[in-house]
Parts: C-alpha cells; sequence; structure tokens
C-alpha cells in the first residue's frame, strides 16, 4: 500500500493550521457569548472541525484511502448537484451512467492512469452521455438536459477528481512538501482568498462587482483578495512548493481571480434555480458544493500550473 | 421473546444497519424543521405519496429507538396480498394494514389497529392520498385522516411535505437512482369542530402550502 509522504514542512503546517482553527474557534465562541444569536457562527465552526479531521484522518494513512475519500466527496456533490437541478424523468438511466462514473474515473487515478484521467470525462464520456439519452428517445428538452448533465459530471467529478490527482506528482519534483504540500498550499490560498476577499468587501466595499449574480461581491473586495493572497502565496511558496518568489506571486493571483470566478458561478447557478444553498449537508455553511465551489475552480488550475513547470512525469 | 419483542428488535436491527446507512448515505435528506417532528407518540403524520422510499425517508428521521414506535398505515390489498409479504412488512417495517374497499365494517372496526396504536403512544403515519402519485401532483385528500383524528382529538396531526422519492423511485420503474430528498414539516394541528370534508381539506392545504413555499424551478 503506498503511503503518503509527510515532509517536516508539511507536519508543520498541519500542526499551524490546527492552532489557527483553534484561535478562530474560541474567537467564534466568545462572540457568541457576548453578543446573543450568533449561534451560526457556532455551527459553522463544529461543521468545520468535522470537515478538516475528516481531511487529515484520510490523508494521514496512504494513497488508497485518501483517493476513496475523495471519490466519497465527488459522489456527495454530484448527487447534491443532481438534487439541485431540475432534471427530466426520462433520463434516470443517464444519471446512473453519469454515477457509475465515479468509480471509473477514481480507478483511472488510483492506477495514475493519467492519460485516460485527462480524457475519461472530457471526451468519453461527452460522447456517452448523448448516446445513452437517443437510446431513450426523449428529444423534449435534449440539448439542454444533455448540457447539464456533462456540465455536472465536469464539475462534480472531474474538477474533484484533482484534488486526488496530486498524489501522482512525484516527489523528487517537490523536495520542500511532496505532493501533500502542494495540495495543502492551493487549499490554504482557496480558504484564505475566499476569506480575504469577505474582509475586505465587508470593510472598503463600495462598488459592485456582479450586481445581477452576486450583489456582496465588490471592486474593493477582490482587489484586495487578490493582492493579499499573492502575498500569502509569495510567503507560503519556499515552506510547501519548489516555486521561486516570481512564480509563486503570479500563481497567488491566478488562484485568487480563479477562486472568485468559482465562487460566482455556482452564484449563478443557485440564482437560476432559485436556491439559496445547494444542500444542507454541512450546518452553517449550506451544501457540500457551497464550500467548494471556488475549489473546483483553483485546484485543477494550480494543478496544471505545477505541470506546467514540471512537466516530466506528470504529462507522460 | 414473545413474537413482539421479536418483531421489533427485527425491526430495529433492520433500520439500524441497513435502511438509515442507505438513507442517509446513498440517498440523504435535507430535514430543515427537524423540532417539528414530535419526540414521542401519540401523533399522526400525514405526506404526500409518490414512492415508496417516502416511508422510510420519514421513519428515518427518527432515532432507531423511537422507529420501532412508528407504523406506516398501508394498503391491505397492496402489501399483504400473500402471507409472506405480509409477514415481511409488518416485521419490517411495522406496517398497520387497512381495507382500501368500502365495506360493512363501522369506523371504529375500521380503525381499530390505527386507534389502538395511538393509545398506545405510537407515532402513525398516513398518507391520505390513499395511493402513490406519477407526477409528483398532490391528490386529492381521502377523508379516513379526519375521522381518526375525530375519534382522537388529543392526538397532533404533523403534516409534511416530502420533495424527490418521486425521481428516486417513481411508480412506474423498478431503479433506484440516487438523490437528496427535502423534508418540510409543518406546525401540529388538532381534530376542531369542523367537518370532516373540511378537516381534509384543511390538511391538504397545509401540505400544499409547504410544496408553494418551497417550490423551486421544475425545467430547465
Amino acid at each position: 500500500m503506498e503511503t503518503i509522504a509527510l515532509t517536516s514542512n508539511v507536519k508543520i503546517c498541519i500542526a499551524a493550521l490546527y492552532a489557527v482553527l483553534g484561535i478562530i474557534t474560541i474567537v467564534a465562541y466568545v462572540i457568541s457569548f457576548i453578543k446573543k444569536g450568533a449561534d451560526n457562527l457556532k455551527t459553522r465552526m463544529k461543521s468545520f472541525w468535522i470537515i478538516v479531521l475528516l481531511f487529515t484522518a484520510a490523508f494521514m494513512f496512504n494513497k488508497l484511502t485518501a483517493i476513496v475519500f475523495i471519490m466519497l466527496v465527488s459522489y456527495l456533490a454530484l448527487k447534491e448537484f443532481f438534487s439541485m437541478i431540475p432534471t427530466r424523468r426520462s433520463d434516470r438511466r443517464v444519471l446512473l451512467w453519469a454515477y457509475l462514473s465515479i468509480p471509473i474515473q477514481f480507478y483511472f487515478i488510483y492506477t495514475g492512469w493519467i492519460t485516460m484521467f485527462y480524457l475519461f470525462i472530457p471526451l468519453y464520456l461527452f460522447l456517452l452521455i448523448p448516446l445513452r439519452m437517443v437510446m431513450i428517445g426523449d428529444t423534449d428538452g435534449f440539448l439542454k438536459s444533455c448540457g447539464t448533465l456533462h456540465w455536472a459530471v465536469m464539475t462534480c467529478v472531474y474538477a474533484i477528481g484533482y484534488f486526488a490527482v496530486y498524489f501522482s506528482i512525484p516527489a523528487f519534483v517537490n523536495p520542500a512538501g511532496g505532493a501533500l504540500g502542494f495540495l495543502l498550499y492551493i487549499l490554504i490560498l482557496t480558504i484564505s482568498n475566499d476569506f480575504m476577499q469577505y474582509v475586505f468587501g465587508k470593510t472598503f466595499g463600495k462598488h459592485k462587482i456582479t450586481p445581477t449574480v452576486s450583489p456582496n461581491k465588490t471592486v474593493e473586495g477582490l482587489l484586495g483578495g487578490v493582492f493579499s493572497t499573492a502575498v500569502i502565496a509569495t510567503v507560503l511558496a519556499p515552506f510547501l512548493t519548489p516555486f521561486t518568489y516570481l512564480q509563486a506571486f503570479l500563481v497567488g493571483l491566478v488562484i485568487a481571480l480563479a477562486g472568485f470566478f468559482g465562487d460566482i458561478t455556482m452564484s449563478a447557478i443557485k440564482r437560476d434555480i432559485g436556491v439559496k444553498d445547494t444542500g444542507a449537508l454541512l450546518p452553517g455553511h449550506g451544501g457540500i458544493l457551497d464550500r467548494l465551489d471556488s475549489m473546483i475552480f483553483t485546484v485543477p488550475l494550480f494543478f496544471h500550473y505545477v505541470a506546467y513547470y514540471y512537466s516530466i512525469g506528470i504529462l507522460k | 421473546m414473545d413474537s413482539q419483542s421479536f418483531k421489533n428488535s427485527v425491526k430495529f436491527l433492520f433500520f439500524l444497519l441497513l435502511v438509515k446507512p442507505f438513507i442517509f448515505f446513498v440517498l440523504g435528506i435535507n430535514a430543515r424543521d427537524m423540532d417539528k417532528l414530535p419526540k414521542h407518540g401519540p401523533a399522526i403524520l400525514v405526506a404526500n405519496h409518490n414512492s415508496h422510499i417516502d416511508t422510510l425517508l420519514i421513519m428515518s428521521l427518527f432515532p432507531v429507538s423511537t422507529i420501532v414506535k412508528v407504523h406506516p398505515v398501508a394498503a391491505a390489498d397492496y402489501f399483504c396480498n400473500t402471507k409472506l409479504k405480509s409477514f415481511i412488512f409488518k416485521t419490517l417495517i411495522g406496517i398497520i394494514p387497512i381495507q382500501r374497499r368500502v365495506t360493512k365494517q363501522s369506523k371504529e372496526e375500521m380503525f381499530k389497529d390505527i386507534n389502538a396504536a395511538l393509545k398506545n403512544n405510537e407515532i402513525v403515519i398516513i398518507y391520505p392520498e390513499g395511493t402513490r402519485g406519477e407526477d409528483n401532483k398532490i391528490k386529492d385528500f381521502k377523508t379516513g385522516v379526519a375521522h381518526i383524528a375525530k375519534m382522537n382529538p388529543e392526538v397532533p396531526i404533523i403534516p409534511m411535505y416530502i420533495n424527490g422519492p418521486d425521481k428516486i423511485l417513481p411508480k412506474i420503474d423498478a431503479i433506484i437512482v440516487p438523490f437528496i430528498s427535502d423534508i418540510y414539516i409543518a406546525e401540529p394541528v388538532y381534530y376542531d369542530d369542523t367537518t370532516t370534508k373540511d378537516f381534509t381539506l384543511k390538511i391538504k392545504s397545509i401540505v400544499e402550502n409547504l410544496y408553494l413555499t418551497h417550490r423551486r424551478k421544475e425545467t430547465l
């Protein structure tokens, strides 16, 4: 069984994350003690702890448990997506095929068959979904349904699959952090970017940037988030990645923008359907897609940033 | 072990080991008004009905120790038409069979088992539509639930609306496709001094209201 290499930097980083989460939890409890009715903050922190504990538990053992864990996340996300959107009764068999693509895709990831990982959903499922649909023969809403289902699988299986494909990166690429170092780096950047955009938006926000999609987002929030994420990326880079300062600064900018667009894309979908949350799986947060929205954009993008610089052994 | 406690233990294990894991992991429930769910009986739960999954969903909302005291009222002609089916559904689910045909029985005789369960502080699930729907529309409610309410005026009736099971396992299909279901629960109502017909309409309008308040886009 292949274990996941934990460098000392990664261990320190995980310990630091727990410390930060601990401090935030204490602050949250103090706030909800002072301000009555801020209980949402407490439930939110509880859910956060569960997510972080599950993540560490899944990634501490070996590659297989980590990949199975991501596979289950992918299943929950796809189920949430299918439950949120309107689907045609006649597409029930097609939906089953879409669910079946999850174990196949993660089999490719586990065996390191990266070419099939790249191709299976964008190409083969792209062909198989309409194939199954014409066999059923319901043409009313065919194109809409076809597009929606493929979008769902691209989001919830292909993009989320990238979380697991990081473990295929050979260790020599990243002596400081290993594969897990890259993954931690991108997760920290995405989450801190969400947080920084929120903080800057709350403090300085004046000019709405997407009034029709997400009225709370402002130009000031975006700029503050992009800049602070680039700084965090640069500071963290020598610790977790092999990037130079310039490479890290650039990746910070790209990730911050991608995170922003991931966030508002999911908002646009929710607005289209007329729901506030994608689900109710994580109390205080909403659904699993509400939490993953920005990562669906940033995690695949960052993987290809890494693959571009260190293509040896990744794109083979 | 007498036959009742044998049935309860089988039902307990069935829900603990199979139904609950299946409902919460493979399918999933977005239950948003859980505080309105009764902690103990007697109570009558009333819901719209589109799929066999409805019953498993509602029962799974309760802790397993309470589930043994939850009994869906089920059509005798469908669930008890053979000895084997009758045994299985009575043991695993704990159904209370009811005749859907008009008989010469008095109402007290007809609802004897339901009244006994309510007297025994148990929880009863009733689908007043009388059968599963095929297009996720709420059909007219039968008056049975109002008659039971009239005989048990102190028992709370909890209307709920379920969205989702018609996609998971519709009446016309035999394959399960996973979806997360939504369950919306309304405030309890008690039988008032209106006619059974008016009371039936009242309950139906509560269920319909839950549907209308939480409605979202239904076609792309």
